[in-house]
């Protein structure tokens, strides 16, 4: 097979990625950082490179509906936001969920006003958990074009048809160029079958979708949506595998460990950071200290089986958190901890919240956050939540 | 890892400059590199930075540069106060200038090296468009690419021919650095 590596941006991986998946109907409204993304993917419909209907709409909240109408009928369809927009469309991304429309969305990360910044964090996708959407993170380039093809095939799956929501680090990886690899259309094509729902609205076979419900059968939709995301966990793997097996990478599915095997104490975090973490640990790993990641891929459906699997081989555990929730914690240590909570335990847990509205998170950050994990574990300390780095007077 | 800083001013071509090397290095080396642009919104004129990575194996740090190992100046104004800061010691600093000598002093801590680049262009495309200059002045002066690379990597990127153009550029670039 020819060599097809290039040197593109996040953005432009992405585009490649929804490319070669093949939707029928793209809707997006362009917002810093994803804007290269929908340009690119109108562009390559313009020029005739995708048999796509590109719908030009008038905002985030008509993004989601027109994909969501044209799922209905059986299309495959891709939409594109970030910050603001994404928050513009939580209506509908509520409705998309219910409807049970695989819509694949790319989401860049970016801050949420106000002050307003166009800069990177999480707080955007977090604040949705409960949307109903499977949400998975990604590290590079690579994976973000590669989760697109595994998106659609996740999504769309009969025991799933849920919709999935791919995230990349506004800006670190956005708008940063970095080799990847091209996948072949016909190895895709292969991997990715065309889009068939029991959902459909057509004339052959008249159905209601998308109607109200009354109280006494309302939680038995919630309750099957509920099913159908723990669903996904097995798709999630195997779809991985087969993608392995096609592709040649593999991403571990709910989450990836890195040096975990023999460590004592270990940082959880969603994203491009878990790269510059990996960089640390190489560096504390030669000085003889016990380190490890857990790079958590899927914060929906939850990895609660792998973070207990984890927490009941390790000492320490310290949460990373591009996001807070505020008059509590980072969104992901809630998730994480709820987790931990089931194995009976002790472990030293400490949240670091961090990285917010674009701020560098830095090697020496890193390695300070691991030193304090075990400096709590030696002192047997109760969990610990910090604004690292903060250039202000902290309260604690 | 070496890390490489370009400082220009919106619009000069700095950030493809970054990306150039970045193919080169990557596309066409063999090796593994990263690209970026200093973040936000950008304006004409305005002091602009791109950041190039470059390495043997795959690139996992996402943080941001902190101690360049080269640094590519494509407007010799954009050297001020402070333009020493988050520079390895003893780093390259190229400059595009007829007289690298003038910033001896300021820049003491580093190896200066001094390309009239602006007249180059000038002479090539007529126009003072910098970019491919400077860095093909890099490539020569620092070897992190060849110079087969460099001009692989103007192909990969540019239409034909504004490409061949600018491979004269790089061509008179090694030959000027090489003197």
């Amino acid at each position: 097979m020819k060599n097809n590596k290039v040197f593109i941006s996040g953005d432009e991986a992405v585009a490649q990625g929804v490319r070669l998946s093949r939707p029928h109907v793209v809707a997006a409204y362009p917002i810093t950082p994803q804007t290269i993304t929908v340009e690119r993917l109108s562009e390559m419909v313009e020029a005739g490179e995708m048999d796509a209907e590109y719908m030009h709409v008038e905002s985030e909240h008509s993004a989601i509906s027109a994909t969501m109408g044209a799922s209905a009928v059986g299309a495959r369809t891709f939409t594109a936001s970030s910050s603001q927009g994404l928050l513009y469309m939580a209506e509908g991304l509520h409705y998309c969920s219910g409807g049970r429309w695989p819509v694949v969305m790319m989401n860049a990360n970016r801050s949420v006003a106000l002050p307003w910044s166009i800069y990177g964090d999480q707080r955007d996708s977090l604040s949705l958990l409960d949307s109903g959407w499977i949400q998975v993170y990604v590290e590079d380039a690579q994976e973000a074009l590669d989760m697109i093809i595994q998106a659609y095939k996740i999504a769309e799956h009969k025991d799933v048809l849920t919709p999935m929501m791919v995230n990349l680090d506004g800006f670190i990886l956005t708008h940063t160029y970095e080799l990847v690899e091209i996948p072949d259309q016909e190895m895709v094509d292969h991997f990715l079958p065309a889009f068939e729902t029991p959902n459909k609205m057509s004339f052959e076979n008249p159905k209601n979708l998308g109607f109200s419900s009354r109280p006494d059968d309302n939680t038995e939709f919630k309750y099957q949506q509920n099913e159908a995301m723990f669903n996904a966990i097995d798709v999630i793997h195997k779809t991985d595998k087969d993608f392995a097996d096609m592709f040649g990478r593999k991403y571990h599915g709910m989450v990836e460990e890195y040096m975990c095997e023999d460590a004592d104490v270990v940082l959880v975090a969603l994203g491009s950071v878990c790269g510059t973490v990996r960089v640390v640990i190489d560096k504390m790993r030669a000085e003889g200290k016990k380190v490890g990641l857990l790079k958590i891929r899927y914060m929906r459906p939850f990895p609660v089986e792998e973070v207990k699997d984890l927490a009941k081989r390790v000492k320490a555990i310290g949460v990373i958190d591009k996001d807070i929730s505020f008059g509590y914690e980072g969104t992901v240590y809630t998730n994480v901890n709820s987790a931990i909570s089931q194995i009976d335990k002790y472990v030293f847990k400490s949240n670091f919240v961090g990285g917010l509205g674009g701020r560098d998170i830095t090697k020496a950050e890193i390695e300070d956050m691991y030193n304090k994990l075990y400096a709590g574990l030696e002192n047997k300390s109760e969990e610990t939540v910090e604004f690292f780095s903060l250039n202000v007077e902290s309260n604690d | 890892m070496k890390e490489i800083r370009w400082h220009g001013r919106g619009g000069q071509g700095g950030f493809t400059a970054s990306r150039l090397l970045g193919i080169a290095a990557s596309v066409h080396g063999g090796k593994h590199a990263l690209a970026f642009p200093s973040f936000g919104p950008e304006r004409r004129g305005a002091p602009v930075l791109a950041f190039t990575k470059i390495d043997e194996t795959k690139i996992h740090d996402r943080s941001e540069v902190q101690e360049s190992d080269f640094v590519v100046v494509m407007d010799e104004t954009l050297i001020v106060p402070g333009f020493e800061k988050g520079i390895k010691p003893g780093a390259c600093v190229l400059i595009n200038t007829q007289d690298v000598s003038q910033y001896a002093e300021q820049l003491k801590d580093f190896e200066l090296k001094g390309i009239d680049a602006t007249s180059l262009a000038m002479e090539v495309l007529g126009r003072p468009i910098t970019n491919t200059a400077m860095y093909g002045a890099l490539a020569a002066a620092s070897g992190l690419v060849s110079k087969e690379a460099a001009i692989a990597s103007i192909h990969t990127e540019m239409k034909p021919k504004l490409a061949q153009l600018n491979e004269q550029i790089v061509e008179k670039a090694f030959e000027l650095m090489n003197n």
